[in-house]
């Protein structure tokens, strides 16, 4: 009743070929797009209630980075089936790309900033992909840990990476794209926003259009039997080196906005621990595997919950934050349990039963 | 013979000792990936909560005191008493027992037939739970772990050893490692034989070869696994003593998890030896490493050189030094 299939005609290719073929789904799809690019931005601009920077550096940046971190990961584990634990040294790649371009080239747009560090990224992650092609599953999970120790170690002890800066940290100068500035103290919060917004998009719609298409069908075989898929023609070698490139491109991203644009200031070991990797897999997982749209709110769900849990447990029932935190940890832990039992695959089929629940809702037939 | 010569010896002694303390963390993972097929993340914060309930167990720490104090507002701290050493790595076994159980009941019993990566992922959740539950239990503050075991250098053997060379002070040996390896010995000789000459190890080595055949010839699975995950839990209460005794008990104790993980690879996921193998490896491996090559390029080679060396390996030998040899059919 309320979601129909029915009675929506193609006249063309193009049309029958479009990334929301229902009708339903691309109006809402242009309705959340409204919501995002006018009323949000409004919303940061007026400032209402006076909470804008608190909203857009504790929800929306953190929620939009990780959203395009999920889809690279999801690209990796869930398109092309090969589990990695080194996300977080990818993110790490990213950002340290982004500090040395942005040092090196100060007129560079933070555009062109963002996009050559995720290719830098997704250089290396080629590199640390090619044992995949010999290693496989649980031992390939940890070989890719090796990526995630050796690069922050890496980062960690050669000063050309922080331009010898006394600290160890880098700070992200300011960068602008167009006149507005994106990165630095003085960049403000839509600026910000929708600039990571844009990205996000275009990532989704990237990821979106790779993943039916060819190489995205050559993941989906490797995934679902790599001999079988080796013995019908696919080239193992290309396929899994590809999905490591793409998946570490959007991580680099992510990387380079996580550090430019939403720290500012970052000290690897601190940024891109190995916890970051956990993160990011329980993104994708809880939102589902194989999923475009199921990482985004498995983005969503990481970074909402522990504001709320924190929320609830500090400014409401005023307990101290070493009790909060400690309870943060057992609560993400038990959700994850509670949702791998009750729905393995995730958000995105949770969203998926809905639908065709209310395809026939209230009525029975 | 030169001082450097026997230094480098010392430097693969302690290297060897390090090597069975990550032994005995790997050791865990293997009984239950053989057992269960379940990759347990969760090894490493287990060795760190049995390490933190047999202190509190020891020292009569009210469990929970923090959370209750902070809701109703009363000053709990101590029963005021002190349970003995051996009464308490008892108790805190049954605690261990305890919670296989429940891991058993409400996990692991929903989850069979699920991928491997989902209950992977079951066993992080796992593991950040106990590491939230364990410090609300217990208070998060660094403990001191004292069985009884003696600790620092090896008086005598440094003194014995003293001036075998020019400008060479004796091997510098921790009594503790030793301790460690002898125990190592004992806990893998016991299982070896646990699994070989008791009806029980003979059922969980028959799940261990073919879970379903086990099934068919009566043997029950949950059983099996509520064995496998409590002597997981035992083993953990070892290491989980050994690390503490050495660096006290605190939340850095559960990452050595991560640092079994390379040991496994060596060895392969499934071979009791090869978690003893793979575990002197890396601990020479890194050690050397870090004594030869690491004052050139900076220190701290510790925290990679083990997963490098491990995928450098694996690209080698896929399945690890006594892995099952990985036939794949389509």
């Amino acid at each position: 009743m309320f979601y129909r299939e029915s009675g929506d005609f193609k006249t063309s290719y193009a049309k029958d070929t479009q990334t929301f073929p229902i009708k339903l789904d691309r109006i809402g799809y242009y309705v959340i797009l409204a919501i995002a690019f006018i009323t949000i931005p409004v919303m940061l601009i007026t400032d209402v209630g006076g909470g804008a920077n608190y909203w857009t550096n504790a929800i929306l940046l953190p929620f939009l980075i990780w959203a395009i971190a999920a889809i690279g990961l999801n690209i990796l584990v869930g398109y092309c089936g090969q589990l990695s634990l080194g996300s977080g040294g990818f993110m790490a790649v990213g950002a340290y790309a982004a500090y040395k371009l942005m040092t090196s080239f100060p007129d560079l747009s933070i555009f062109f900033i963002v996009i050559i560090s995720g290719a830098i990224t997704a250089g290396v992650g080629i590199l640390f992909g090619l044992p995949s092609l010999r290693i496989k599953g649980f031992y390939l999970a940890v070989a890719t840990l090796a990526a995630q120790f050796f690069l922050v170690w890496l980062f960690n002890k050669v000063p050309w990476f922080y331009n010898n800066s006394a600290s160890g940290q880098i700070s992200a100068p300011t960068r602008s794209i167009f006149g507005f500035e994106i990165t630095g103290a003085t960049a403000t919060p839509e600026a910000k926003y929708l600039f990571c917004l844009v990205l996000l998009i275009g990532v989704a719609w990237l990821a979106r259009n790779l993943t039916r298409g060819r190489i995205g069908r050559s993941w989906m075989a490797i995934r679902d039997m790599d001999i079988a898929a080796e013995i019908i023609g696919v080239a193992p070698l290309r396929t899994k080196l590809s999905a490591f490139g793409v998946s570490s491109f959007f991580i680099g991203i992510a990387g380079a906005l996580f550090f430019a644009v939403y720290l500012g200031a970052v000290e690897v070991g601190e940024a891109f621990n190995i916890n970051k990797s956990f993160l990011l897999l329980f993104m994708v997982i809880i939102g589902g595997l194989g999923s475009i749209f199921g990482s985004i709110i498995g983005a969503a769900f990481m970074v909402l919950m522990p504001v709320l849990l924190k929320n609830i447990m500090v400014n409401q029932l005023n307990w101290p934050t070493d009790i909060a935190v400690h309870f943060e940890f057992a609560i993400v832990g038990a959700l994850i349990i509670i949702f791998l039992i009750l729905e393995p695959h995730g958000l995105a089929q949770l969203w998926r039963l809905l639908k065709e629940k209310l395809r026939l809702w209230p009525f029975p037939h | 013979m030169s001082a450097n010569f026997f230094y480098t010896i010392e430097v693969i002694a302690n290297g060897l000792m390090t090597g069975v303390m990550y032994s005995l963390v790997a050791l865990g993972f293997v009984l239950i990936f053989k057992a269960s097929g379940v990759f347990n993340y969760a090894q490493g914060v287990m060795a760190l909560f049995a390490a933190m309930t047999l202190v509190g167990l020891q020292n009569g720490q009210i469990p929970f005191a923090h959370l209750i104090n902070t809701i109703f507002g009363t000053h709990l701290d101590k029963f005021g008493w002190e349970v003995p050493t051996f009464l308490a790595i008892i108790l805190a076994l049954g605690v261990m027992i305890g919670f296989a159980f429940l891991v058993e009941r409400y996990i692991l019993k929903h989850l069979v037939n699920q991928d491997p990566i989902i209950l992977f992922m079951a066993t992080i959740g796992l593991a950040y739970f106990m590491e939230g539950f364990g410090d609300l239990m217990w208070g998060s503050d660094i403990k001191k772990l004292d069985v009884g075991l003696p600790q620092g250098g090896n008086v005598w053997l440094e003194n014995a050893t003293e001036g075998w060379a020019n400008g060479f002070y004796g091997f510098y040996i921790d009594n503790l490692d030793m301790w460690a390896t002898v125990i190592a010995v004992a806990l893998v000789a016991s299982l070896i034989a646990f699994s070989n000459y008791t009806k029980t190890g003979r059922a969980l080595r028959a799940v261990a070869d073919d879970n379903q055949a086990a099934l068919s010839v009566g043997i029950s699975l949950r059983k099996i696994w509520v064995i496998v995950w409590s002597l997981a839990g035992f083993v953990a209460l070892v290491a989980g003593i050994m690390w503490g005794a050495k660096s006290g008990v605190q939340f850095s104790l559960s990452l050595i998890a991560l640092k079994a993980l390379p040991v496994l690879m060596l060895g392969g996921f499934t071979s009791i030896p090869g978690a003893i193998v793979g575990g002197m490896i890396i601990g020479v491996g890194e050690k050397l490493f870090e004594f030869a090559i690491g004052p050139y390029i900076g220190g701290a080679t510790e925290n990679w050189f083990a997963y490098v060396l491990a995928l450098i390996f694996l690209v080698f030998r896929p399945q690890g030094l006594f892995g099952e040899k990985i036939i794949e059919r389509v």
